[in-house]
């Protein structure tokens, strides 16, 4: 800060109508969904909770421990969570991978340009072409694996529970690395060149460069992008809600979408603010980390 | 003599090295375009010729308008009726946020006041709430106010949801601008408005227009607010049209590539035409720090 500190009555004035927006239609709101999940019947009681979480009909159900093991559904909070741990690596390496190639790539720029465009377009149109591409009459995936002869994986994956949550995944992979590129080749443009050249002069591959000395030199970006595509995962809707509903069964159920159906559907806004709850409280830790993060880089 | 050829053998090695990378990178690339390619074909070509032939075979493929055509005034969700209603919600949900959170960002930036970094840190959280928290809070408010199923109460919404990261993105930026030129107008007696407003607005025209080129394609985009808040499909934006956009009795993938194209249009169009704002933006909300 240069300059004398100023009073706040005149920081008011700058100040006052962001946070009246921010105030009425953010954060009150977010404290009353948190009462509304607690008061039931006008009384203070976690009922509403306990009865989420134990919820056993596949479309709203949080976690099904009578489920068969070998495919879905699970519960869309464990959906959720089989979502991060997939998607999350894919993106990061290929992100990564992706960004060191482009460095010796001529027209690196369109290909960041195509990569891209998963992020631009609306995520509603995303899931649409997820539905498409896994579509047994029009999409490429099942053609492929018709030519291949794997029968089982050349049908619409969206209609069949084994299938539906891995096309949503896979999907979301095509979308979601033109951000963890953007990230990386960012990062990437900051390492000095002569780190690389050094490596190279010394007889170093690429592959062996790409781990000893871009990935470590990449972390806090691989942090950002973790943390990001968590915060991203957890709060997953529009694809899910265009591609399958988070059928057929609830095979592809996530906690948003459970949110809106007990929301619009069951018209249980109680039991709705409290699996909202359950998922802003996920979002949290990785929030709160961002938003120190940023706040000292800021 | 002997380094010569060492540089000669590196160099050949080299070479090898880059043709293979490009050839990944390029394979890569097209992966992923290839379903917009399959949208785009799907969307230029009759369906009832794409189910038979599909959509990469092109011989003797014939091209038509005819899905453009149904999409655009498809009765009752129309992707004209879309587009403005799209519009109605996106332009003022970028305006009001941007000059509000603008402000905001000034004040942070500039002004020191108790509990400053804690109310910075409390907005900077914000930005990683599911909209899920705010939604039954606000339906039942915004009924109060007679507020549902109406565009001013969707604007509000976004207006809100937006306030955060911008504030978040225009403190940054305020940051490192310099200071001399407030400083002086501010010995010549000039307001802090008025510092604002003359000085300081002008020279942050690229971060504004950074701000708002991603506001108004994220508000385009949207969904979820307008599934809880506009309920009347003379209402509808195109994110809702086209995720309805079915056929009556099978999934017209004619139409619903059409329509996708049209949603897509100008979200691409903005990104495309303003690239290096949207990047900067981009950029400037996720890897700062």
């Amino acid at each position: 800060m240069s300059g004398p500190p100023r009073g706040y009555f005149r920081s008011l004035v700058f100040l006052l109508p962001a946070l009246t927006f921010i105030t009425v239609f953010v954060i009150a709101p977010s404290i009353a969904t948190v009462f509304l999940s607690l008061y039931v019947d006008g009384q203070f009681s976690v009922a509403k909770y306990v009865e989420v979480v134990s919820e056993r009909s596949p479309d709203k159900a949080l976690i099904m421990i009578t489920s068969r093991p070998e495919s879905p559904p699970w519960g869309a909070l464990v959906h959720n969570i089989i979502w991060m741990a997939i998607h999350i690596p894919l993106v990061t390496l290929l992100g990564l991978l992706l960004a060191y190639l482009l460095k010796y790539t001529f027209g690196s720029s369109v290909v960041k340009t195509i990569v891209f465009i998963g992020m631009v377009i609306p995520m509603v149109v995303g899931g649409l072409i997820i539905r498409f591409m896994f579509d047994e009459h029009v999409g490429v995936v099942p053609l492929v694996f018709n030519a291949l002869g794997v029968d089982f994986l050349a049908k619409t994956w969206t209609n069949y529970p084994q299938l539906s949550l891995l096309a949503l995944i896979l999907g979301s992979v095509w979308l979601w690395t033109g951000f963890s590129l953007t990230v990386y080749s960012a990062a990437l443009g900051s390492i000095p060149s002569s780190f690389i050249e050094a490596a190279r002069i010394d007889g170093a591959g690429h592959w062996h460069i790409f781990w000893k000395i871009v990935f470590p030199l990449v972390r806090p970006a691989t942090i950002i992008v973790v943390v990001m595509t968590m915060l991203w995962d957890l709060k997953i809707f529009d694809i899910v809600y265009v591609a399958t509903l988070g059928g057929p069964g609830g095979s592809s159920n996530v906690l948003a979408l459970v949110m809106y159906q007990y929301m619009a559907r069951a018209l249980d806004y109680e039991a709705a603010s409290a699996v909202a709850v359950i998922l802003t409280l996920l979002t949290l830790p990785p929030g709160l980390w961002l938003a120190l993060r940023l706040r000292r880089g800021g | 003599m002997r380094f010569r050829l060492q540089s000669r053998r590196l160099m050949r090695l080299l070479r090898v090295d880059i043709i293979l990378i490009n050839i990944i990178a390029w394979c890569f690339a097209l992966v992923w375009l290839l379903p917009f390619i399959g949208v785009f074909m799907v969307s230029v070509r009759p369906y009832g010729e794409v189910i038979v032939k599909g959509w990469w075979n092109i011989l003797d493929a014939t091209f038509t308008m005819d899905n453009y055509i149904k999409a655009w005034s498809y009765d009752p969700y129309s992707v004209s009726g879309g587009y403005i209603n799209s519009l109605i919600v996106a332009l003022p949900a970028t305006i009001v946020p941007v000059a509000a959170a603008s402000l905001a960002a000034y004040g942070f930036s500039r002004f020191s006041f108790p509990l400053r970094s804690y109310l910075f840190l409390l907005i900077i959280l914000l930005m990683a709430l599911p909209q899920q928290i705010v939604v039954v809070p606000l339906f039942l408010l915004l009924k109060d106010l007679r507020l549902i199923n109406t565009f001013p109460g969707i604007i509000l919404v976004h207006s809100a949801w937006g306030m955060a990261w911008i504030t978040f993105f225009m403190k940054n930026f305020f940051d490192i601008l310099p200071r001399e030129v407030e400083e002086a107008a501010r010995v010549d007696g000039a307001s802090d408005f008025k510092i604002f407003y003359n000085i300081v607005l002008p020279m942050s025209l690229p971060g504004i227009l950074s701000a708002s080129v991603l506001q108004f394609t994220w508000v385009w985009s949207s969904f979820f607010f307008e599934l809880i808040f506009l309920i009347d499909p003379e209402k509808w934006v195109i994110t809702q049209r086209i995720a309805n956009m079915k056929g009556t009795y099978f999934v017209d993938w004619g139409l619903i590539a059409a329509g996708s194209v049209f949603a897509m249009a100008v979200p691409l169009a903005v990104y495309m035409l303003l690239q290096r704002y949207y990047i900067r933006g981009f950029v400037g909300w996720a890897v700062k720090g």
